[in-house]
Order: structure tokens, then C-alpha cells, then sequence
């Protein structure tokens, strides 16, 4: 029998979805705990720890010296001795600081101990710019990380994905990388898309990594893109549909291990690529996308596909000259015309 | 060991007392066993390495071709540095963790890692501690709670995390972190050190400064003359213990574990400890001047004939310690060269954890 009474279906902004999934695993698992800069009382630069020191105090939600090096090995140390530690690089781009930890040890160790050593931490780490931040502080690198082999990699989207992942991330057995846009966090200090605000499941929520998600279905042009750049592309589709062209935005979710599957499928039903990637151009995500497809099937596109990536060059400061180099939704329209011309 | 002796003050009435050698208060301190366990220690491991040399260049010919032969790639052997890892593990049990180096071997062995899948591993075996995975360089035991990086400096975070975790359990476990003195000049040494300090973990770092980072001096590239002096800028005991001497490494080691283990936080030691060998195998050592007079400071026939004066070892008791350090070594290096080599068509397994 259906219930006559609907309960209105709570909405949650980006970093609540998170902290509420970190909250539910630390309530249920004492190895789980929070490291990093200004994840106690600050509650993350990003508030990605918001609320979460009140409930469960300075020893399970830790502030750290700026040592990265020291507090991501620390973690692996952690990890590998049976906890499940969730370690916070504020920034992807301090990566540099500390990448030794992060891709040597962190992402090494099970292959190298012939699967006798795991290491079940979470490395949370925001990215993206929009916001006039400069080179240092908005850039992605998820294609960096995702290059080294032995990590997962999941760049949630929205709320409810932003819970589910951090719990599947949480309770990997491997070292999985979380980055979380800071476009997409619902932050009251910074312009942000109106899905960054969405329905979020209320108790335990899963969602597994490496599968990726039809955000909107089409039959035209398939759009592959990840992080606020979903956003974008939703807003894109949304615009295209009234002018006839029938858009699918594929959200990857995971960028290790890729959905190949998911972008075939695509592809295959609409023959047109695009890829949209807050990521520099070459050498990335856009290109593994596009080797994907032509690698299984070179029939599979009617068209070349295109990408709409960061055209190689540092992020700018000045927002007309960042604007520039983001894949903005009027550099997706282009593209997504170009394919259909 | 330069622990310093407070004398009298200028200008004060008082006869000088002679410092007491740490020597002399080692023969007065530690008993027969431990002596003779320490002795052991060192020639087992002593033992591994020369095997490990006579394997290693078995068939690397014509000339030098490092990547070939049963046991190939870069091989960084510690022959003279014995007394580092065994007067530091003896303190230890196997639950307690131990990060060591590129140069692991004697620690590995010093701590209890299991020598035949050690063996195995470092011939590149299934059988391996990382099923061929690893190497000499990346050897994980989590029975001993034992791990190495190849990365200078970088197996000291990892360290902290392990002392993390046992702090937050019961009982008294802790950490011990390895490294070489060119590794004090960087940065994850510092880093470490101020962490584990600020947090009281329960860790032992330990320097064993063999004066060589590769083919540079310690002179060249530390400001320095000991690196202990570094743990007063994080507000920690720091000693440097002088000429390879086992039973001062066992002593300042007790005292920073017993230190770790209270709860009181970490130690830093630093051990001089002599590198026998080349950086890696092949090294021809061109640019070690003092190269002819290494072998006479060899510290294990030194411990030996004082040990011998002591009483404590004899003809027999040498002869039986020698033997079975041989006829472990030898069983191990055998079931090395017996095992199956890993399959070729598995080498995608263990990027992940298996999923549940």
C-alpha cells in the first residue's frame, strides 16, 4: 500500500551531503577518523568537516600541522594498521608539497606488498576555480592523480552523490581520492549552480564507485564531463532541448576506475562526442575519454569529437581572463553545435 | 656515545672525575644473553648480506649488467651497519612497527621479518613478501609490522601513522622510523619530527649516519656535526651515539623506548655506523678516499674479541652462532631459488584491494 502521507524530500547543499556521510561511518566505525588543516573548529575551509568536531571531539577530528608530507604518510601509517583514516588536502594543488605520500606510498604499498598490505584511507581534497583564486589554488588535477596507478578517484557532483561516494570512499579496502569542487560545495561565499543545493537519501547511502550517471538523457550528443562542469552541461541540454537538439550528459563520478561502459553506451546511441573536462587539455581526461571510444570502435562516431578542457595554461587571476580558459556553458553550446553542424 | 658529562665548573674546588666509558658501563649494565643475542644478531645479518653479494654478481656477467641475473636491479647492502638495527630491534617485539630504508636488510632481519619470503622476494619470487611486487627496497611484512621505502626520508611519516594507531589502543606499541643522515636535510624528516612531537606519539627515529649520501661527505652536505642536535628545535631527547657501538646503541634505544613507550613522546638517535659496501652494488667507490682502512673498522670481529675478552663468547659458542646464521641464510636463499617466479599474466593483480 502507498503511503498517503509523502514526506517532503529533504535537500541538503554539497558539503552537508558530505559531512552528514562522514558523521554516519565515524557513528558506526571508531577507525574512521578526520585529519587535516582547519577541519576542526573552522570546519574545513570548504566545510567539508562542518559540525563534525562537536559531536566527536579532538581525537577523532584532528587538526594538523601544514605538513602534508608528515599527515598523509601519518594516514598510510594509520591505514595500513587498521584504521580508515580520512586525511584533507585543502587544496589538490598543494599536491606538489606532499606527492611523494600521496603516489609513492599511499598508492603503492598493496601492489608492492602482492596485495599483503592495505591501505584503506580516503585522501579529500577540494578543486576548481571560478572564484579568481589563481594558479595556485584552482586547478583540478584529477587527470594527475587518476595517471598514478593504485588510486581510486571520485569527483561527486552533487549532494546525494557527494554522500553516497564519500561512504563507498570511507569503506574501500584501497586509498581513494575524493575531490570535491568548490563550485559545487552550496557555499554562502561563492556563485553558485542551483544543483549544489539537492535531494539527499537520509540514512545510510551508497553509491559505487566507478560507475558513472546519466544526468540527463538525449539522443543526439553525448556530453562525458564530471564535477561542477555537470552543472554546465545540465544547464546546456536544458537550453538545447527547446532548439531541437536532444543532449546526454554522462557524469563520470569516478574518474579510476573509468565507466567505460557507460560512455559507449552513450556513444553508441548518439554517435556524437563531446567532453567536458575542468582539467588542462593534454595528456588528460578528455583524451582517455576519447581513446575509450575510438580504441573499441572507431565506427562508433558519426563526426570528430571535441573537447572543452583548460587550453594548457595556468589558471588566470583576472575573472575575464579565468572565464576564458573554463569550460563555460557557451563553450559547451559551441561545441555541442559544432558536433551537430 | 657523547652523552655529556657535566663537570665541575670553572673556577670550583671539585677533582675531576673521569667519564665513565660507555663501554665499561655497558660491561657493568648488560648480561651475557643480550650481549651474546646482540653478537648474533649482527652475524646473521652480516651473514644474509655476504650471500646476498655472492648471489647478486653470480651472474651479472659478461662485465656488469645490473638488470640481469636471479636477483637483478640496484641492491643496497648493509654490511657494517649491523649494530644500528640490532641494538634498536632488540628492544622491540614483533608487534611493535619498524620503517626502514633503501638499505633495510639488517633491520628487516634484526626485527623477525620472515627470511625465506624476504629472500624470495628480493629474488623476485611468488613466494615473496610482495609476491615479486616489491623488491629489496619495498619489503612489507604486517607480521612484524615491518616496511621500507626507497625515498629518502619518506619512511619516517608512514612511522607516525603506525604510532598513531597504537596509541589509541591498548597496550604500549610503538613505532620506530629509520633513516640516513642525508636524510635529516629533508623536509619529511622535519615535518615528522614536529608532528610527532606536537602529538606525543610513541615513536623512535633513528639516524644511522654512515657518513656517505651516495658519493657525497657528510661534511659537504650537512651544517651540523650531529644531527641530534636537530630534536632540541622540537623539544625532544636527541643523542648521537659514536663508533658503531652496539651496546650504546642498545642503551640509548632502551631509554627512547622506554621513553615512547610511557607516553612521553619521541626520541631521535643518531648512530655513526660505517657503510662497508658501495652505495649499491657496482659502486666502485672512487671518491672514498679513506676506502682501504674500512674493513678495519669493521664492528663485528671488535665485538667479537670483546665479547671474547668479556667471557661471554667462546671458539664454540662463535662457531655455533656462525653455523646457524649460515644455515638459516643458506635455507632461505634456497627456497628463494626454489620457488616459482610470479606469472606474467598476473601482473595486473593487487593495484586494488581484492573488493570484499
Amino acid at each position: 500500500m502507498t503511503s498517503t502521507v509523502t514526506t517532503p524530500v529533504r535537500r541538503l547543499n554539497t558539503s552537508k551531503a558530505m559531512v552528514e556521510a562522514i558523521a554516519q561511518e565515524m557513528r558506526v566505525d571508531d577507525s574512521v577518523v578526520y585529519l587535516g588543516e582547519d577541519v576542526g573548529s573552522y570546519g574545513g575551509i570548504f566545510s567539508s568537516t562542518a559540525g563534525l568536531l562537536d559531536e566527536f571531539g579532538r581525537e577523532r577530528v584532528i587538526d594538523t600541522p601544514i605538513s602534508e608530507t608528515a599527515f598523509i604518510g601519518l594516514g598510510i601509517g594509520a591505514a595500513t594498521e587498521g584504521m580508515r583514516p580520512i586525511v584533507e588536502l585543502m587544496f589538490a594543488d598543494f599536491m606538489g608539497v606532499c606527492l611523494d605520500q600521496i603516489y609513492n606510498h599511499m598508492a603503492k604499498i598493496h601492489y608492492e606488498s602482492g596485495g599483503n598490505v592495505k591501505v584503506p584511507m580516503v585522501l579529500a581534497t577540494a578543486v576548481g576555480g571560478g572564484y579568481s583564486d589563481g594558479a595556485q589554488h584552482s586547478q583540478t588535477l584529477w587527470g594527475t592523480f587518476a595517471h598514478l596507478p593504485g588510486m581510486k578517484v571520485v569527483v561527486p557532483s552533487n549532494p546525494a552523490d557527494a554522500k553516497g561516494l564519500m561512504t563507498s570512499a570511507i569503506r574501500d579496502d584501497s586509498p581513494v581520492v575524493y575531490m570535491y569542487h568548490k563550485g559545487v560545495m552550496g557555499l554562502p561565499w561563492m556563485a553558485k549552480n542551483r544543483r549544489s543545493i539537492g535531494p539527499v537519501p537520509e540514512g545510510e547511502y551508497v553509491v559505487p564507485i566507478g560507475k558513472a550517471a546519466v544526468a540527463a538523457e538525449g539522443t543526439d550528443v553525448t556530453v562525458v564531463t564530471l564535477s561542477l562542469s555537470v552543472h554546465h552541461a545540465l544547464d546546456v541540454a536544458e537550453k538545447l532541448a527547446s532548439g531541437g537538439i536532444s543532449v546526454e550528459v554522462i557524469d563520470l563520478r569516478t574518474v579510476v576506475p573509468l565507466d567505460r561502459e557507460a560512455i559507449l553506451e552513450s556513444v553508441g546511441k548518439t554517435g556524437r562526442l563531446v567532453v567536458v573536462d575542468e582539467d588542462y587539455l593534454s595528456y588528460g581526461l578528455s583524451g582517455e575519454v576519447i581513446a575509450s571510444v575510438v580504441e573499441t570502435d572507431v565506427g562508433l562516431l558519426k563526426v570528430p569529437p571535441r573537447r572543452v578542457a583548460i587550453p594548457d595554461t595556468p589558471i588566470p587571476y583576472a575573472h575575464v581572463l579565468e572565464y576564458a580558459v573554463l569550460p563555460t556553458a557557451a563553450r559547451i553550446e559551441a561545441a555541442v553545435r559544432e558536433v551537430m553542424a | 656515545m657523547s652523552t655529556s658529562v657535566t663537570g665541575p665548573a670553572p673556577g670550583q674546588d671539585v677533582p675531576p672525575v673521569p667519564p665513565v666509558s660507555s663501554e665499561a658501563a655497558a660491561r657493568r649494565d648488560l648480561d651475557a644473553d643480550t650481549r651474546r643475542n646482540l653478537y648474533a644478531t649482527m652475524v646473521l645479518s652480516r651473514t644474509y648480506e655476504l650471500a646476498i653479494v655472492r648471489e647478486y654478481h653470480a651472474d651479472k656477467g659478461p662485465g656488469f649488467d645490473i638488470g640481469k641475473g636471479l636477483v637483478p636491479g640496484e641492491m643496497h647492502l648493509s654490511a657494517g651497519q649491523e649494530p644500528v638495527a640490532a641494538g634498536v630491534c632488540a628492544h622491540l617485539t614483533k608487534d611493535d612497527a619498524v620503517t626502514a630504508t633503501h638499505r633495510p636488510h639488517h633491520f628487516a632481519i634484526a626485527h623477525g621479518v620472515d627470511l625465506e619470503r624476504m629472500t624470495a622476494e628480493i629474488f623476485g619470487r611468488e613466494t615473496g613478501l610482495g609476491r615479486g611486487r616489491g623488491g629489496h627496497m619495498h619489503l612489507f611484512d604486517p607480521a612484524v609490522h615491518f616496511s621500507c621505502s626507497g625515498i629518502i626520508a619518506e619512511g619516517y611519516p608512514p612511522a607516525l601513522g603506525a604510532a598513531f594507531a597504537f596509541s589509541r589502543r591498548p597496550g604500549n606499541r610503538i613505532a620506530v622510523a629509520v633513516t640516513g643522515e642525508g636524510a635529516a636535510n629533508q623536509g619529511a624528516f622535519h615535518e615528522s619530527l614536529n608532528l610527532a612531537a606536537v602529538w606525543k606519539l610513541p615513536v623512535v627515529f633513528i639516524v644511522e649516519d654512515n657518513e656517505w649520501g651516495i658519493s657525497v661527505p657528510r661534511t659537504a652536505s650537512t651544517a651540523i656535526a650531529s644531527n641530534a642536535d636537530r630534536a632540541a628545535a622540537y623539544g625532544i631527547p636527541g643523542e648521537r651515539i659514536e663508533d658503531n657501538d652496539v651496546e650504546a646503541v642498545y642503551e640509548a634505544a632502551g631509554r627512547a623506548v622506554a621513553r615512547a613507550r610511557a607516553g612521553e613522546g619521541p626520541s631521535l638517535i643518531e648512530v655513526a655506523t660505517l657503510r662497508m659496501l658501495g652505495h649499491f652494488e657496482g659502486d666502485a667507490q672512487g671518491y672514498r678516499p679513506e676506502l682501504a682502512e674500512v674493513p678495519q673498522h669493521d664492528p663485528i670481529p671488535r665485538y667479537e674479541a670483546r665479547l671474547r675478552e668479556a667471557g661471554v663468547l667462546d671458539d664454540a659458542a662463535v662457531e655455533q652462532i656462525a653455523n646457524e646464521a649460515t644455515s638459516r641464510v643458506e635455507a632461505a636463499i634456497t627456497f628463494a631459488k626454489e620457488s616459482p617466479l610470479p606469472d606474467p599474466a598476473e601482473v595486473l593483480k593487487y593495484v586494488f584491494a581484492e573488493e570484499a
